[in-house]
């Protein structure tokens, strides 16, 4: 069975929470909606699931969301796939949403696809952009060309593919969101939302999972391989004593210490934090090169960043053959001072 | 004639390659500067099967052909010549004479666990004054009731005191031929740990150097009559097989190394700027390195060309590769000395730097026109076979 | 116990993504390869079958005939038994069409544990397993780290972003492993030569169970592509020489708001 596309309405997200709290991607996906409901004159609803969750709902109303459906039964107090996957599967279709986003968390990239498949839907992975368009994008002969379709665009294949994908026969038209990607919006604390209880029978069954233990990671001495944001020096920095300002940028923007192979053979940092052939290959979301001149053997195991961001005095050096952005200057005056900015740009968002 | 590798030989090339990035190359700097035995890399080889390659599934090996083998010891050599050596050592001249000449029980008492990895083998019949002429051995062998009793010793011996099973060459007595009286050499299985089988000082080599060559000493050292390999009085023309079959090894390591270093120079003038632009963009470089994928490539076929006529010979035992055993050896010998002699030129002041490792590629190079026949034994081997 | 272990043949990446000279994807000039977390998948079914003797491990990829290669590979690292789903009608599927294809597949198939990757690197989806556990109606544990059998359960720890779950889950039931599920396994060169003489079995459309053929393909799929496009191959980027540290603080940071980094 599946949902009559005439009959569905509204856009939805999915509220994550996880200990009560709500998780930042529910705003992000609160903010996105309120453009795609805008775009449709709809409405956009937020699907709160936990356990003794009601209080949080308020929240969802501040970033956007107009009405708030809480499922609110101790079966969901943990994560876990099947009394969740029940949950929302009931609430989509008791409610017959038009869209319904989720986080492309561990938790959206696993309860989604089950939703999915349940209440038969097309299901769009890890979307980086949404827009409302028509489908096709240009019309076709002997093809009825939609309105108003939900046009999802994701990258793949490592983020060197994009592809934009329609959903026009099944209803609600169904994405996980890349966590970061899309702006919430700043929160009005007068805005209220009609919170709608939704009563919902569970039956645990072998579905439902049981829970042994959870685990909570405290984060220690990162792998640089496993870091999305390296800030990498090389022996331009200068000193030991001047990493500190790398390490303040690091810490200002999330992201992990490295270092060039002339730093660790002048005993500045430990082998560990060795980029390079000899080093470690490491393929971030972003690298900082600070004070790098990028001999080979230190571009082979970074060139694969994503975006590489280089700062050095010398122009010419090869750095710059392979940075996205380059930056010729004197990273003794930028980098605290980008710290600085990053900081308040931070702050600004949190 | 077909020159297309079978799916499963490109299949096979791939594990070993992928083999050797991951768990090989990582260590082969370290190898190289402590001349460290890599014992754990030849115990996973050992759980992969890569120590019985050749050797059929009924002993414990994994019934592959000849070129299976070759394929194997030519990626490891790529990133590491003693891990080359090690396998090579171990398979073409332990296994393989015990496969060949040993009996159904020394075959399951030696060949099974060798084959399996779990012993590892080597080759003694080198000596002080003796090489490649088996007339200069010394080391003796005398039957005393059940037991042959050996003293001597052995020289230059690749997995020296890692081994734990040894083929051993040694004079049994004195034979007349064509009116003189010659030496009649017999070949024995000894096992580490026999009373008076020591180790004597280890080599401190140019190359190879985690391959653990050392010199062996028996002193009274008995072992039981059934260790006698072969018949006796046979050891000189078991030698002679075992050599052949170990010059397509050391071929196929010779030419990993060749290629290794061929890899490492691509790669390094691609990147290499002088004078505002890539090193690899001036004619001479791409001119020289024409002809080094040229030279790579003709050893290449020369090497897989004698496995192949030594699976020939398996199935048919008048074939003889050991011509063409010769010739891919002396090839791939001479060409993995001159590439990673040029890989060196070209990598210039970081060539000479051991981090950038082509300069123990062609430390490592050096040997292969050495042992298991020097380049001039090589061509004795061939210019006869023309000459006769 | 039995085990049916889905995988995908996949371009590699691992030595730079190729582009054709007009900037898109060069699919052709990168080595098919067995994707990563299936084969994570694969080495953990093959350990649980070296801890409990008398395991049967089959594998099952769905693609084109020349996804027999992996299958080879899988029979080789110490599978026992190969499934290859291939038809031309099931080309273009999505996610709901492909899990709808190996589903029909697995129904045929005995199995107390169906592992699949946790997501393909050509697609990175992460879908196509979780939607095979609800056709199958099983229990579902995805980002599994760890995994042991215990009585007539599965124990796994589950990873999330910030902690982990350890789980308890009935088989039959339907994991997907991260990458560190499994360790590094390597096939035999006899396993090899073997896995060649093996005959996989070859299934199509209408060997599949209980899947409409509205379900299937690019037909079946509930999503369709509007648009693809490769992205243009990175060479250098810019270069600025600001005339003051702000001015260049402005630009990365400019630069890095732009990327959603900040």
């Amino acid at each position: 069975m599946s949902l009559k596309v005439e009959e569905c309405k509204g856009v939805f997200i999915f509220a994550q929470q996880v200990d009560n709290k709500i998780n930042n991607i529910a705003y992000e996906l609160l903010g996105k909606a309120k453009d795609l409901a805008a775009d449709l004159s709809q409405e956009v609803t937020a699907v709160l699931i936990g356990s003794d969750v009601k209080g949080l709902a308020d929240s969802l109303a501040w970033y956007g969301a107009d009405r708030v459906i809480v499922v609110d039964d101790p079966e969901l107090k943990e994560y876990r796939t099947e009394p969740y996957a029940h949950a929302l599967s009931s609430v989509i279709e008791q409610y017959k949403p038009e869209i319904m986003l989720i986080g492309a968390t561990a938790i959206g990239r696993d309860l989604g696809p089950r939703v999915a498949a349940r209440i038969h839907t097309g299901l769009t992975a890890d979307c980086t952009q949404l827009d409302i368009g028509d489908f096709p994008l240009q019309p076709a002969p002997g093809q009825e060309q939609k309105k108003n379709q939900l046009l999802m665009t994701r990258p793949a294949f490592g983020g060197n593919t994009i592809a934009t994908i329609a959903c026009p026969e099944f209803r609600p038209q169904m994405a996980t969101v890349r966590p970061g990607v899309m702006q919430k919006r700043e929160a009005d604390k007068s805005a209220k939302a009609n919170i709608e209880e939704c009563k919902i029978e569970f039956k645990p069954d072998n579905k439902y999972a049981e829970i042994l233990e959870v685990v909570k990671s405290v984060s220690n001495v990162a792998d640089i391989a496993d870091a999305k944001i390296l800030v990498s020096g090389g022996r331009g920095v200068g000193s030991p004593e001047n990493f500190k300002i790398l390490e303040e940028l690091a810490e200002a923007i999330g992201g992990t210490v490295s270092c060039s192979r002339a730093v660790v053979d002048s005993g500045w940092k430990p082998k560990e934090m060795q980029v390079g052939q000899t080093g470690k290959t490491v393929r971030p979301h972003v690298y900082f090169a600070i004070g790098i001149s990028g001999a080979i053997q230190h571009v082979a195991g970074m060139e694969e960043s994503d975006i590489i961001i280089a700062i050095n005095k010398d122009e010419g050096a090869p750095i710059f053959d392979v940075a996205d952005y380059g930056v010729v200057g004197d990273l003794n005056q930028i980098v605290p001072e980008l710290t600085k900015q990053i900081k308040e740009a931070m702050a600004a968002k949190a | 004639m077909d020159f297309q590798l079978s799916k499963e030989h490109a299949m096979a090339r791939s594990l070993f390659k992928d083999f050797a990035e991951k768990e090989v190359k990582p260590r082969a700097i370290e190898v190289d500067e402590t001349e460290e035995f890599p014992r754990d890399t030849v115990e996973k080889m050992a759980k992969y099967g890569f120590m019985g390659i050749p050797v059929p599934k009924e002993y414990g090996g994994q019934g592959c052909d000849p070129l299976t083998y070759a394929m194997c010891v030519e990626e490891l050599s790529k990133v590491c010549g003693t891990t080359g050596v090690i396998v090579s050592a171990h398979t073409s001249l332990c296994c393989d004479p015990i496969m060949t000449f040993g009996t159904e029980e020394q075959k399951q008492k030696w060949l099974v666990p060798l084959a399996k990895g779990e012993k590892i083998g080597a080759f003694g019949l080198t000596e002080p004054g003796a090489g490649t002429d088996a007339q200069g051995m010394q080391t003796k062998a005398v039957l005393e009731g059940d037991e042959w009793v050996l003293n001597g010793s052995k020289c230059f011996i690749t997995n020296g005191k890692e081994a734990d099973v040894y083929v051993i060459f040694a004079v049994s007595g004195k034979i007349e031929k064509r009116g003189k009286m010659m030496k009649e050499i017999s070949a024995y299985v000894v096992e580490k740990g026999t009373p008076g089988f020591t180790f004597g000082t280890k080599e401190n080599k140019m190359g190879i150097r985690g391959s653990s060559t050392y010199e062996l000493i028996f002193q009274d050292c008995r072992i039981p009559k059934d260790n006698l390999l072969g018949q006796q009085g046979k050891g000189f023309n078991i030698a002679m097989h075992t050599l052949d079959g170990g010059r397509i090894g050391i071929a196929a390591q010779a030419l990993g190394i060749a290629e290794g270093a061929l890899e490492r120079t691509i790669e390094y003038v691609k990147e290499r700027k002088q004078f505002g632009r890539a090193i690899g963009q001036f004619q001479n470089t791409q001119f020289q390195l024409a002809d080094m994928a040229t030279k790579c490539k003709a050893a290449q076929l020369l090497v897989y060309q004698a496995a192949m006529k030594k699976a020939e010979y398996q199935k048919d035992p008048k074939v003889s590769y050991s011509v063409e055993a010769a010739m891919a050896k002396l090839c791939a010998a001479e060409v993995a000395m001159e590439v990673t002699t040029k890989a060196v030129q070209y990598h210039g002041g970081y060539g000479y730097i051991r981090e950038y490792e082509v300069e123990r590629m062609m430390r490592d190079a050096k040997i292969t026109e050495i042992y298991e026949g020097t380049s001039e034994v090589q061509r004795m081997v061939i210019s006869a076979n023309l000459l006769k | 116990m039995k085990i049916v272990v889905c995988v995908k043949q996949v371009p590699d990446t691992k030595g730079g993504v190729k582009f054709k000279p007009d900037g898109t994807l060069d699919r052709g000039a990168m080595l098919a390869i067995m994707n990563p977390d299936d084969k994570a998948g694969l080495e953990a079914a093959l350990k649980l079958k070296k801890e409990n003797p008398g395991t049967e491990v089959t594998v099952v990829t769905m693609g084109l005939p020349k996804a027999d290669d992996v299958l080879r590979e899988a029979l080789a690292m110490g599978a026992d038994k190969a499934v290859l789903v291939t038809d031309r009608v099931l080309g273009g599927a999505d996610t709901w069409a492909t899990s709808q294809t190996l589903a029909g597949a697995i129904r045929n198939l005995e199995y107390d544990l169906v592992i699949t990757g946790r997501q393909a690197i050509d697609g990175d989806t992460a879908q196509v397993g979780p939607q095979i556990s609800e056709r199958l109606d099983l229990p579902l544990v995805s980002y599994a780290e760890e995994l042991k059998i215990e009585g007539d359960s599965v124990i796994v720890k589950r990873q999330f972003e910030d902690r982990y779950h350890m789980l308890r889950v009935k088989m039959p039931c339907l994991i997907t492993a991260l990458a560190e599920l499994g360790e590094d396994m390597y096939m035999t060169p006899g396993g090899i030569f073997d896995a060649y003489q093996t005959e996989v079995t070859v299934w199509g459309r209408k060997d599949l169970k209980d899947v409409s053929d509205d379900n299937l393909g690019l037909n079946g799929s509930p999503t369709k592509i509007a648009k693809a496009s490769d992205r243009v191959a990175k060479g250098a980027g810019e270069k600025v020489t600001p005339d003051s540290p702000k001015e260049a603080v402005d630009y990365i940071v400019g630069k890095l708001a732009e990327k959603h980094v900040i």
